[in-house]
C-alpha cells in the first residue's frame, strides 16, 4: 500500500493530469533501453536498437511505452490497492516475461527523470518525494506475485 | 566502467552549464534527497535541512565543487576524489546504497534545470559519471 499524504495525492494528480502519457511513455522506455542497454535482453524482437537516435525513434519502443505508462496510469487511480490492480500483470511479468524486478525500480526512476525534463520547476522536490513513492509502490505491486 | 570520448564531451559541455549554477543545484538536490528518501537525513543530525537553509546551502555546494574536481579530472577521478574517498570510508562511512539516491537526485535537478540539453546521450553520460564518482567515493570501505 502506499502511503501518500492529501497534499501529496493532489500533487501527483495535478501533475499526472498535464502528463502526454503517450509521449512519456515512449521516452521513459527508450531512455530505459539507452541509459541502461542491459535492458534491451527483453526487447529483441523490436528491431533497431542500434544507437540512442534508433531507440528513441522507435515505433515498437513508442508503442510499447505508450502500453506501459497507460497501464501505469492505472494505478494511479487505484493508489490503495496497487498489489490487486498490477497482480495479473506480476504473474505475466515472473511467469512469461522472466523480468528480473530491478527494472521495475529502474523504469521507475527514469520516469522520474523524465517527469522533471517535462515539468522544470513545477517538479518540486514535494512532488518528486510523491511520485518517488507512486513508482516504488507500483515497483513491489509488480513483483508482489513472484515465486 | 570508464568513459567514452564522447560522452566526456557531452559531460564537460553539460557541466559548463550546471557550474554557472552550482549552488542552486546542489542545495536542489539536497533538498530532492531528503524529500523523497527522510532517511538519509541520518547522516546530517548536526545540521538545518529545512528548505532554504543555509546548511543545505554551504553542504550543496560542496556537493557539486567536488563534483567539479572529477569533471576536471575525468582521466583520473579516482585521483582527483582521493581524499574524499578516505573521507567517506573512515570517518562519514555513509552507507553505499545513499550514494545512489543523491545520484538520482543530481540527475533530476539537472534535468528540471536544463530540459532541453538533457537529452538520452546527455543523461547516459551523467548517470554513469555519477557511478564512477559513487564507486571511488566507497572504494576504500574495505
Amino acid at each position: 500500500m502506499v502511503h501518500l499524504t492529501a497534499d501529496e495525492k493532489a500533487a501527483v494528480t495535478a501533475l499526472w493530469g498535464k502528463v502526454n502519457v503517450d509521449e512519456v511513455g515512449g521516452e521513459a522506455l527508450g531512455r530505459l533501453l539507452v541509459v541502461y542497454p542491459w535492458t534491451q535482453r527483453f526487447f529483441d524482437s523490436f528491431g533497431d536498437l542500434s544507437s540512442p537516435d534508433a531507440v528513441m525513434g522507435n515505433p515498437k519502443v513508442k508503442a510499447h511505452g505508450k502500453k506501459v505508462l497507460n497501464s501505469f496510469s492505472d494505478g494511479l487511480k487505484n493508489l490503495d490497492n496497487l498489489k490487486g490492480t498490477f497482480a495479473k500483470l506480476s504473474e505475466l511479468h515472473c511467469d512469461k516475461l522472466h523480468v528480473d524486478p530491478e527494472n521495475f525500480k529502474l523504469l521507475g526512476n527514469v520516469l522520474v527523470c523524465v517527469l522533471a525534463r517535462h515539468f522544470g520547476k513545477q517538479f518540486t522536490p514535494q512532488a518528486q518525494g510523491a511520485f518517488q513513492k507512486v513508482v516504488a509502490g507500483v515497483a513491489n505491486a509488480l513483483a508482489h506475485k513472484y515465486h | 566502467m570508464s568513459l567514452t570520448k564522447a560522452e566526456r564531451t557531452v559531460i564537460l559541455s553539460l557541466w559548463d552549464k550546471i557550474s554557472a549554477q552550482a549552488d542552486v543545484i546542489g542545495t536542489e538536490a539536497l533538498e530532492r534527497l531528503f524529500a523523497s528518501y527522510p532517511q538519509t537525513k541520518t547522516y546530517f543530525p548536526h545540521l538545518d535541512l529545512r528548505p532554504g537553509s543555509a546548511h543545505l546551502r554551504v553542504h550543496g555546494a560542496k556537493v557539486v565543487a567536488a563534483l567539479g574536481d572529477a569533471v576536471k579530472s575525468i582521466d583520473n577521478i579516482a585521483g582527483a576524489l582521493a581524499k574524499l574517498s578516505e573521507l567517506h570510508a573512515y570517518i562519514l562511512r555513509v552507507d553505499p546504497v545513499n550514494f545512489k539516491l543523491l545520484s538520482h537526485c543530481l540527475l533530476v535537478t539537472v534535468a528540471s534545470h536544463f530540459p532541453a540539453d538533457f537529452t538520452a546521450d546527455a543523461h547516459t553520460a551523467w548517470d554513469k559519471f555519477l557511478s564512477i564518482v559513487s564507486c571511488v567515493l566507497t572504494e576504500k570501505y574495505r
